[in-house]
């Protein structure tokens, strides 16, 4: 997808997002830094699929709301378009929050329930003054909710009158009201019954083939992001530590950690015993010295213990952040 | 309104009194009041201010309901009119409380730098028992309806900051007010359009127990000289004035007396049935003033 003529669409370096934890008592005033997200690049081309897959707690979820910039970064940059966004003021960053949008994982919290669909819906369009008249905005929330496969007729409603499904719909027809450049979806399905997942995903799937948005899929679903990423990024304690296009990297990873991921998935032979155990991951609070990955790895040896690994470039858009990496596979290709 | 709002609103009243009769009574007590209040002029068979030295300390009887007082006023009219000064008083506590106490409480959740600051001011207040602080701003202030609304409004203003401000802060959190930032919205939007729609509800139980808890306070002021000018017919001058002819003229303190008892338990059984039908989330902030 990454062709080396494009610029990419967005641009992520070194990305830091450390949250400052107060603990202990009133006075005590002992802070514990968080490190999130600790030092994440990336590179997203205009029209591709991104995912980032990782555990619970690996700071996914920080990666896009820091990229929305619902959280502060606390270092490093991410520039969109070739504009530099971490750093503009939020008055600046005001013109942008069209181009960047949000699906969020809960489709119960995430509408007010005080509003009606067509007032949420008409809240982004009348902001970015995308149209001016009610009966325009009238009718381009009915055109947004039939592309999302909803009756034009439910916009009187009110949220709790849909279904999770129905909601989460919505969620994605506030999205694309907007003809946003980037999409972050994040654990876009998880929220959902199995029986609606494929539904909603294959409606993400298709509006982004459609319109050609660019998109970051945050999901802890490794089946859910074969299904829709062009290439895959894997995530640990705030870092990237395997990036790959998606066939290569379900077919040969190349990072333990993924290895790890991708044995842990459900599939066809329920039989097979995972090729190492599946211990608990570290906290992102105290996050272990050299590669952190390594008190749980098979492959550990002492350079892994005291050295922090850097992304390895094992061709063909395969990266990998371990010692260890070209070795085992052999050199790169 | 629409006949189908009209509806919606009589179907959420049945569902909040239903099976309450208390409560209800307490409503029905309440809509007298308001009733007496809006045709007071129409009721009254004599001017609440009308001296008439003839008449003096009259038993209540069929010329005089409730008597007359040591001027020769009829006690029933004034106590009438005394139901407009009590809807005056509570709508007015109220709004000075919601409006004065909502906003900084709101504002203090929002703004957490600006909100550690006046919270701070808030407690500081709250540390003063109400009464005494309305005491201390009254004796600062001359005797007027528009200071004691405003003195009562204050006080309670206080608690409603703290009550807001703990109702607030759970809101800013949840996922919708990311989305709408998502959405661009604004500050003010975040806080008017999101925000405070959800806190509807919870404020309207504030605003029955501010509303009782103003009756008592404003009493309470009157009798000590303190609240609303003495010539105004209000139930808590009524009773102030009562004091000395309470052998002779027992009716003088019955009568107003037991119209601020009614009243006040009235208002917080109303409140008390709101509250009990509000989000979950909220009943404990709630917590009465
Ligand atoms: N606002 C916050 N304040 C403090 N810690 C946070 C905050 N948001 C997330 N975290 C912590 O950061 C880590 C990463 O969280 P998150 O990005 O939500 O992970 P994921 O989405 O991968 O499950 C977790 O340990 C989480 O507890
Ligand atoms: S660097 Fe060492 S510990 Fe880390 S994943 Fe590679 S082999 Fe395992
Ligand atoms: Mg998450």
């Amino acid at each position: 997808m990454t062709t080396d003529a494009e610029r990419p669409l967005l641009r992520v370096r070194d990305l830091k997002t450390h949250f400052t934890l107060k603990a202990g008592g009133l006075f005590s005033g002992t802070r514990k830094v968080l490190k999130a997200v600790d030092g994440v690049s990336f590179d997203l081309a205009p029209g591709e699929v991104l995912g980032i897959v990782g555990e619970s707690g690996c700071g996914k979820s920080t990666v896009g709301r820091t990229l929305t910039r619902l959280e502060d970064a606390t270092g490093g940059t991410a520039e969109f378009d070739g504009q530099e966004m971490l750093s503009l003021s939020k008055a600046d960053f005001r013109p942008l929050r069209r181009e960047i949008q949000m699906i969020f994982q809960d489709p119960f919290a995430s509408l007010n329930p005080r509003l009606t669909i067509e007032q949420t819906l008409s809240e982004p369009v009348r902001i970015h003054g995308l149209e001016t008249t009610r009966e325009a905005i009238r009718e381009r929330i009915a055109r947004t909710l039939t592309q999302v496969g909803l009756d034009p007729k439910v916009m009187s409603r009110h949220p709790h009158e849909f279904s999770g499904g129905q909601r989460q719909r919505i969620g994605i027809a506030r999205v694309m009201i907007v003809e946003p450049k980037l999409v972050i979806a994040d654990e876009a399905v998880s929220a959902l019954d199995v029986s609606i997942q494929a539904q909603v995903l294959n409606l993400i799937k298709d509006l982004q083939t459609e319109s050609g948005i660019s998109m970051l899929f945050i999901s802890h679903d490794l089946g859910v992001v074969r299904h829709i990423c062009d290439r895959v990024a894997v995530m640990y304690l705030g870092r990237i530590v395997e990036t790959a296009p998606r066939a290569t990297l379900f077919s040969a990873p190349s990072h333990p950690y993924t290895k790890l991921l991708l044995a842990s998935i459900p599939r066809i032979r329920p039989g097979r015993v995972a090729a190492e155990d599946r211990g608990e991951p570290a906290s992102a609070a105290a996050p272990p010295p050299g590669c952190p990955f390594h008190p749980r790895c098979g492959l550990a040896t002492d350079i892994c213990r005291s050295e922090r690994p850097l992304p390895v470039d094992l061709g063909n858009g395969q990266f990998s952040a371990c010692h260890h990496a070209g070795n085992q596979q052999g050199e790169a290709a | 309104m629409t006949p189908n709002a009209t509806v919606q609103w009589f179907a959420t009243g049945r569902r909040i009194f239903r099976g309450r009769w208390l409560a209800t009574l307490g409503l029905a007590w309440l809509v007298l009041v308001v009733l007496a209040a809006v045709f007071a002029p129409l009721i009254v068979p004599y001017d609440p201010l009308e001296i008439d030295p003839v008449a003096r300390l009259t038993e209540p009887g069929a010329a005089h309901f409730f008597g007359t007082d040591h001027f020769g006023r009829d006690t029933f009219s004034r106590s009438i009119y005394g139901a407009r000064m009590a809807i005056v008083i509570g709508l007015g506590s109220v709004v000075v409380a919601l409006l004065v106490g909502g906003l900084t409480g709101m504002i203090s959740a929002y703004f957490t730098r600006l909100g550690a600051f006046l919270m701070r001011v808030v407690d500081v207040l709250m540390a003063f028992p109400a009464l005494l602080l309305a005491l201390v701003l009254m004796t600062i202030l001359e005797r007027s309806v528009m200071n004691t609304v405003l003195v009562i409004g204050i006080v309670y203003a206080t608690t409603t900051a703290r009550i807001l401000f703990g109702m607030t802060l759970k809101l800013k959190n949840e996922v919708f007010i990311d989305a709408a930032v998502c959405s661009g919205a604004g500050h003010a939007s975040v806080l008017f359009r999101h925000i405070l729609p959800n806190l509807i509800s919870p404020l309207l139980v504030q605003a029955s127990f501010i509303f009782a808890f103003a009756q008592l306070q404003a009493a309470a002021l009157d009798f000590l000289g303190l609240g609303l000018p003495p010539e105004v017919p209000s139930w808590g001058n009524m009773l102030s004035e009562s004091r000395i002819y309470v052998t002779r003229a027992p009716w003088l303190l019955l009568f107003p007396g037991a119209l601020i008892i009614l009243s006040v338990f009235s208002m917080n059984l109303v409140g008390d049935a709101l509250r009990d039908s509000i989000d979950p989330r909220f009943k404990n902030d709630i917590k009465g003033v």
